[in-house]
């Protein structure tokens, strides 16, 4: 596994416990109303997604249906970039009509991808309403774009980078912030421009 | 970051075996878009493709216009009959013409084998071939190999049988390579007359009898008698053609469980294929369709970030 320095936001305890705490907001929101689901952007979006959704089913003590969403087709710097991100496929098997949907991905920085998201949705069907879950907050939006659960709220700078690591995809369990000069994680490429989907989210 | 190595779709000889599997990841999480009740994205807005088709096409071009569509690309149709080649004009001519309009992907079918390749050296936008001459037919071959994937969940490894007009059929040039290059084995049978000399140089084993080629075969691939190419020289009879080389039930039962029937379409029933087999639930022809317009958006979305790159680039 390849190590990443920088300074540690969050560890997996208090991932887990954040988890929860924004559970039972849902919870406390949607709980009484018959239809809602939840939806998670890929990719970090979804192992969140999947994780809050068994703590609201053990909740309310009914299945919570869980979508996946992926956004690329919807980004809006599609024309400007010459390399196509990878598409991964949309998974939304039931119907979102009239139902109240919580998007969930885990850094919102400039609000693109929420814009993103919600044109994929609309696309989908008409929902009751959209709330979003994120598990950071960064800061520095460039749209109108706000979250209705966030798990932390962070300073930053613009030119660093949040970077949450999740279990499910890279094998441990915590968000740290990077400074300017460390590249960001995995395979991507590190980024000084914001776009969504990357670098630590939107 | 996801791109094919190349700027233009040319055939399947120039893809590697990485741009294979891109195409058809992409093409999977396509798919559902078709699904939708709005069958519709943007990842195509404000782009232009042009589609020239010199050659009559009616499923071909409506699954690349489909997947035009599906993008949000706007389109401009030009064919054969209606367009400027019938005025004299020659190819370079009217390809310069169409770069004049500055259109981000041109999609041409021709008779000419390399006419998509001369189009993609003279010109800046990305260009697809949907078909050239006795050549290649790169998207039909990604096509097939997605419909087989998503059937079997593999290409390597599985037996793969082509039976028909080896010689005339592009189809088969194109899937033979595809399949070859992804690690399948691949048969080719026909009538010794419609199978050229050295068509195992492109990876295929080649036989005269259809027991040898369908014996143990996962997917088994009948390609149309093109009756249109070849008045009477290459066969005694389409009745003498269906005896040895025509798809039967009784014949099916060679190949493996659970293999598969394709065919690029359009279907001569009674001639290369029985219409009991072709309407069997193991055959899959159908869904070759559905997955010609997803194979074609992943297509014209991937290809769609690399217009202005510099054109001549050599095509491997």
């Amino acid at each position: 596994m390849r190590k990443i320095k920088g300074k540690s936001l969050m560890t997996a305890a208090e991932i887990d416990l954040v988890l929860t705490r924004m559970a039972a907001e849902i919870v406390e929101k949607l709980g009484p109303e018959e239809a809602f689901a939840v939806i998670g952007i890929r990719r970090r979006g979804v192992p969140l997604a999947r994780r809050l959704c068994r703590r609201i089913e053990a909740a309310v003590k009914r299945p919570v249906p869980l979508g996946i969403l992926d956004i690329t087709l919807y980004r809006d710097d599609l024309t400007a970039i010459g390399n196509r991100p990878m598409l991964r496929e949309t998974l939304i098997d039931f119907d979102i009509d009239n139902r109240s949907l919580v998007l969930v991905d885990d850094v919102l920085y400039t609000g693109r991808t929420i814009r993103s998201a919600l044109d994929g949705l609309v696309d989908l069907g008409r929902p009751r309403r959209v709330q979003l879950a994120v598990l950071v907050d960064r800061g520095h939006r460039e749209l109108p774009i706000q979250a209705d659960y966030v798990g932390k709220t962070v300073q930053t700078e613009e030119d660093e980078t949040v970077e949450v690591r999740l279990e499910e995809e890279d094998g441990e369990e915590r968000v740290v912030l990077l400074g300017k000069t460390q590249p960001a994680a995995g395979t991507r490429k590190a980024r000084g421009a914001k776009s969504p989907g990357r670098g630590g989210g939107a | 970051m996801a791109s094919l190595s190349q700027k233009d779709l040319l055939s399947i000889e120039q893809l590697s075996v990485d741009d294979i599997g891109l195409v058809l990841d992409t093409a999977e999480a396509l798919r559902e878009v078709s699904a939708r009740a709005v069958k519709k994205v943007p990842a195509l807005r404000g782009k232009t493709v042009i589609n020239l088709f010199f050659e009559p096409s009616t499923r071909t071009r409506s699954s690349f216009e489909l997947a035009e569509k599906r993008l949000s690309a706007d389109i401009l149709n030009f064919s054969a009959s209606s367009s400027s080649v019938t005025k004299g004009e020659t190819l370079l001519d009217t390809a310069r013409n169409l770069e004049a309009m500055a259109p981000d992907i041109i999609v041409i079918r021709h008779a000419s084998a390399g006419a998509p390749h001369l189009l993609g050296t003279e010109c800046r936008s990305s260009v697809v071939n949907a078909g050239d001459g006795m050549h290649e037919h790169p998207t039909q071959a990604l096509l097939d190999a997605l419909t087989v994937r998503s059937m079997k969940g593999r290409l390597e490894g599985l037996k793969l049988a082509i039976i028909g007009d080896i010689s005339h059929s592009r189809v088969a040039r194109s899937d033979t390579l595809l399949f070859h290059k992804m690690g399948a084995e691949v048969w080719v049978c026909g009538p010794p007359t419609l199978i050229p000399a050295d068509f195992h140089l492109l990876g295929a084993r080649v036989t005269g009898f259809m027991e040898e080629a369908i014996e143990g075969a996962d997917v088994v691939m009948m390609l149309r008698l093109q009756n249109e190419r070849q008045n009477e020289a290459f066969i005694p009879s389409t009745r003498e053609y269906f005896n040895l080389y025509g798809l039967s039930r009784e014949r099916m039962r060679g190949a493996r469980k659970n293999a598969i029937v394709m065919h690029p379409g359009p279907m001569n029933r009674g001639v290369e294929i029985e219409s009991e087999v072709a309407d069997a639930d193991y055959s899959v022809i159908l869904d070759q369709v559905a997955n010609g317009v997803a194979t074609r958006m992943a297509v014209l979305y991937l290809l769609s970030g690399n217009s202005g790159l510099k054109p001549g680039r050599e095509s491997r």
